[in-house]
C-alpha cells in the first residue's frame, strides 16, 4: 500500500491528529497538521494548556490519539506496537526520570539492551555517549544518579535518549528544571552536539527565548494545539502572523533577535584589551596597562582561561613587590563561549564592571572580547536585513 | 560499604554515620536480648522449682514453644506475602481504580477485628486444627501492613521515572518488574517487617486454640498461679519478636537497591 518514500518526505508528519478526552467539551489537540523536516529542531511553543505536550506525547503514543495519523519516515505508525515505536525515538523530559537504582552506564544502556545489543557494543556506546555529553566515563559511569548534579543528570538524560541512535528525539522542556546558568550551558552544548548528529528533534518549551535560540523552526501553538504560525525564528520575529503571535512574542522583539545571532557570527575583538599571563609581575602589569591606555587588563591563568580583570588601582593596593597578581582585581565571573547567543553575551556584559564580556573557545581558553558597540552594530545589521526581506516579500506578494 | 566507596563527600559522611549506627544496632540488639535471657536463666536456676513449675519451665518445653511460634509466624508471613504483594500490585494498576478502596476497607476490617476473636472464629467455624487456624488468622491479620507497604511503595515511585521508562519503549510489564518494584522495595520491606513482628508477637494467641507457642507457658502459668512461668513465657515471646524485628532490619538494609 505504501510506496517508496519520496525524497521530500518529512521525518515526522502529523495528519489531522486529534486528542479528545472523554468528558471534555473541547479537544485538547484539534486536528493538527505538521511536517517535521529531517535533521531539524522544531520547537512547539505556546501558552500553558495549549496542548503542546499532548501533541508531543501523541508522536510516541504515550497518549493515544483519538483520530488522525502519525507518519514516521513516511510509514504510518498510528497503529504499530507503541513499545517498538518508542525505541525508534529518543525521549527526554523535564523530570529526566533517570532510574535511581541503576548506575549511569546502566541507565544509558536501557534501550540498547532492549534491542538486544551485545555487551561490548553497549559498553562502547555508553563510553562514546558520556564523552559526547562531556562526562568522563571513568569517573561517572558507575555512579548512581543521586551522586550527580542536576546539570549532569540532564546530560545523562540526553545521552540515554540518544543511546540507540534513534533518528528522532522528542524533548519535553528538557532544560526547564535547571538554573539559568546551567540551562544556558546545556543549551549551548546540545546545539554543539546537534551540529554533529543532525537528529530530527521535536522540542516543547513554554519559553519563547529558548524557542528562538534552539529552533530551526518554531511552531507557535494556540489553544487546542492550533498552529498560529510555523516558520523560522527570523521569519516569526520579522513577520508575526497574527496579533496572538505578536502578543506571545511579547515586548522587546529587537532584544529577542539577539537570541538568533551567536558570538561566533560577530566580530570578536582580540586586541582591544591587554592580557597578561600568570607568571608576570605587578610592575609588568602596570606598564602594560599604561601603554594600553585602558582601564583594565585581563589576567589569564596557566591554561589561558580568563581569570581576573585588573585595574591600575588594584595594582597599587598590592603595596610593595613582588605582589600576587592572582589575588588582584575582580574575578571573571563567567565567560561566554562562541556558541552562546548575543543575548547571553549581553547579560555577561551587564554583569561585568567594565561592560565587556570575555569570549572563550571550546576548551575555555581566551578568544577575545565582546563589547556593547559590537552588539549594537549587530542589531542594526539584523534590523536592516529584516526590513529588506520584509519589503521584498511584500513586493513578491507572498503572504 | 560499597555505597561509601562510590559516594561523594556528603553521602560519604552521612554513609559513615549511618553505617556506625547500623553496626551498633546489629550488635546491640542481640546482645541486649542475650543479657536478658541469661539473667532470666540465672534467676530460674537460683529458684527452688516445685513440681508444676518444673513441668512448665524446662528446656524441652521452651524449645518446642519457640519452634511452634516461629513456625506459625513464618507460615503466616509467607502466606501474607503470597496474597498481599500481588494484590497490592494489582490494586495500583490503573484498571483497578474502582475496586481499590473496597479492598483496602476489607483489609482494614481484617486488622480491626480483635485478633483473638478472629482466631476463635477461624478455629470453630473453619479449621479444627490449632496451628493451621492460627497461621490463617495471623496471615489475615498481617495482610494490611504488607498490602499497604506494597501500594505505598509503588505509588511513591517518581512518575517521571515511569514516564521516561514507558517513553523509551519499555513494556508495562518490564516497567513494573525492572523499575517500579525495585524502587518500591524499601517501603515494601518495611511493611513485611511490620507483618513479621506482628505475627511473631500475636502468635502466642495460638495457645488458646491448642497451637502451642510461648502462649502456653503464659496461659498455663496464669491458670495454675505460677508467675515465674508467665514471666519465662513472656520473655520468650518478646525475645522472638525483637529478634524478628532485628532480622527484618538487616534484611531491609541488605535488600534495599543501591543508589536509593
Amino acid at each position: 500500500m505504501s510506496t517508496a518514500r519520496a525524497a521530500s518526505e518529512p521525518m515526522i508528519r502529523l495528519d489531522q491528529l486529534t486528542k479528545h478526552y472523554p468528558g471534555q467539551e473541547a479537544p485538547a489537540v484539534d486536528g493538527i497538521d505538521l511536517a517535521v523536516p529531517q535533521g531539524e529542531i522544531v520547537i512547539l511553543v505556546g501558552p500553558s494548556g495549549c496542548g503542546k505536550t499532548t501533541t508531543l506525547e501523541m508522536i510516541n503514543r504515550l497518549i493515544e490519539p483519538s483520530s488522525g495519523r502519525i507518519f514516521l519516515e513516511g510509514e504510518d505508525v498510528t497503529h504499530v506496537n507503541p513499545d517498538h515505536l518508542r525505541r525508534r525515538m529518543g525521549y527526554v523530559i523535564q523530570q529526566i526520570g533517570l532510574f535511581p537504582h541503576q548506575t549511569i552506564a546502566q541507565n544509558i544502556a536501557t534501550v540498547p539492551r532492549m534491542l538486544g545489543w551485545d555487551d561490548k557494543r553497549v559498553n562502547d556506546r555508553v563510553e562514546e555517549l558520556l564523552h559526547l555529553v562531556g562526562l568522563d566515563p571513568a569517573r561517572y559511569r558507575d555512579r548512581y544518579p543521586k551522586e550527580m548534579s542536576g546539570g549532569q543528570r540532564q546530560r545523562v538524560g540526553v545521552a540515554r535518549a540518544m543511546a540507540a541512535d534513534p533518528p528522532v528525539m522528542l524533548m519535553d522542556e528538557p532544560f526547564g528544571a535547571t538554573d539559568p546558568i546551567t540551562r544556558e550551558r546545556l543549551q549551548n552544548e546540545f546545539l554543539r552536539i546537534q551540529e554533529d548528529i543532525r537528529k530530527t528533534i521535536v522540542f516543547v518549551t513554554h519559553d519563547i527565548d529558548e524557542a528562538i535560540k534552539m529552533g530551526d523552526r518554531i511552531v507557535i501553538l494556540a489553544e487546542g494545539s492550533r498552529i498560529a504560525q510555523y516558520d523560522t525564528p527570523e521569519a516569526i520575529l520579522t513577520n508575526p502572523a497574527s496579533e496572538f503571535v505578536e502578543q506571545f512574542l511579547g515586548s522587546g522583539i529587537l532584544l529577542k533577535r539577539l537570541n538568533l545571532s551567536r558570538v561566533e557570527d560577530v566580530h570578536v575583538a582580540t586586541s582591544e584589551w591587554m592580557t597578561i599571563g600568570p607568571d608576570s609581575t605587578a610592575e609588568h602589569a602596570r606598564q602594560l596597562l599604561q601603554q594600553s591606555g585602558r582601564t583594565h587588563l585581563l589576567l589569564l591563568d596557566d591554561q589561558r582561561r580568563p581569570a581576573r580583570w585588573i585595574a591600575e588601582i588594584d595594582l597599587d593596593r598590592q603595596g610593595g613587590f613582588p605582589a600576587e597578581l592572582s589575588e588582584a582585581g575582580t574575578r571573571v565571573q563567567a565567560c561566554v563561549d562562541s556558541r552562546a547567543t548575543l543575548n547571553d553575551a549581553l547579560q555577561e556584559m551587564l554583569l561585568n564592571a567594565n561592560g565587556v564580556a570575555a569570549v572563550v573557545d571550546r576548551d575555555g581558553a581566551y578568544a577575545g572580547t565582546l563589547d556593547l558597540e559590537t552588539i549594537i552594530a549587530a542589531i542594526r545589521e539584523m534590523r536592516a536585513k529584516a526590513l529588506d526581506e520584509a519589503s521584498s516579500t511584500a513586493a513578491r506578494g507572498v503572504t | 560499604m560499597t555505597a561509601v566507596a562510590v559516594g561523594g563527600l556528603d553521602s560519604r559522611v552521612v554513609g559513615r554515620e549511618r553505617s556506625l549506627l547500623r553496626r551498633l544496632r546489629y550488635v546491640g540488639v542481640p546482645a541486649a536480648v542475650a543479657i536478658a535471657c541469661a539473667a532470666m536463666y540465672l534467676y530460674v536456676q537460683s529458684q527452688e522449682l516445685d513440681n508444676i513449675e518444673s513441668r512448665i519451665i524446662n528446656a524441652r518445653v521452651i524449645r518446642t514453644a519457640a519452634f511452634e511460634q516461629i513456625e506459625i509466624a513464618l507460615w503466616a508471613t509467607a502466606l501474607t506475602l503470597v496474597v498481599a504483594v500481588p494484590l497490592g500490585i494489582a490494586l495500583t494498576r490503573p484498571w483497578a481504580r474502582r475496586v481499590t478502596p473496597i479492598i483496602i476497607a476489607l483489609a482494614n476490617i481484617g486488622q480491626g477485628v480483635p485478633a483473638i476473636g478472629l482466631l476463635f472464629f477461624i478455629y470453630i467455624v473453619l479449621i479444627r486444627n490449632g496451628s493451621t487456624a492460627a497461621i490463617l488468622g495471623m496471615a489475615i491479620y498481617a495482610v494490611l501492613p504488607v498490602l499497604r507497604g506494597t501500594m505505598v511503595g509503588l505509588q511513591q515511585v517518581d512518575r517521571g521515572v515511569v514516564k521516561a521508562a514507558r517513553g523509551m519503549g519499555m513494556s508495562k510489564r518490564s516497567v513494573l518488574f525492572r523499575v517500579e518494584m525495585p524502587l518500591a522495595v524499601p517501603i515494601l520491606l518495611t511493611g513485611v517487617r511490620t507483618a513479621l513482628v506482628l505475627t511473631v508477637a500475636t502468635a502466642v494467641l495460638a495457645a488458646f486454640i491448642g497451637g502451642g507457642t510461648f502462649g502456653e507457658l503464659i496461659i498455663g502459668g496464669q491458670a495454675q498461679g505460677r508467675p515465674l512461668a508467665v514471666a519465662v513465657g513472656s520473655l520468650g515471646a518478646a525475645t522472638l519478636a525483637i529478634l524478628a524485628d532485628w532480622i527484618g532490619g538487616i534484611a531491609e538494609d541488605l535488600l534495599r537497591p543501591k543508589g536509593l
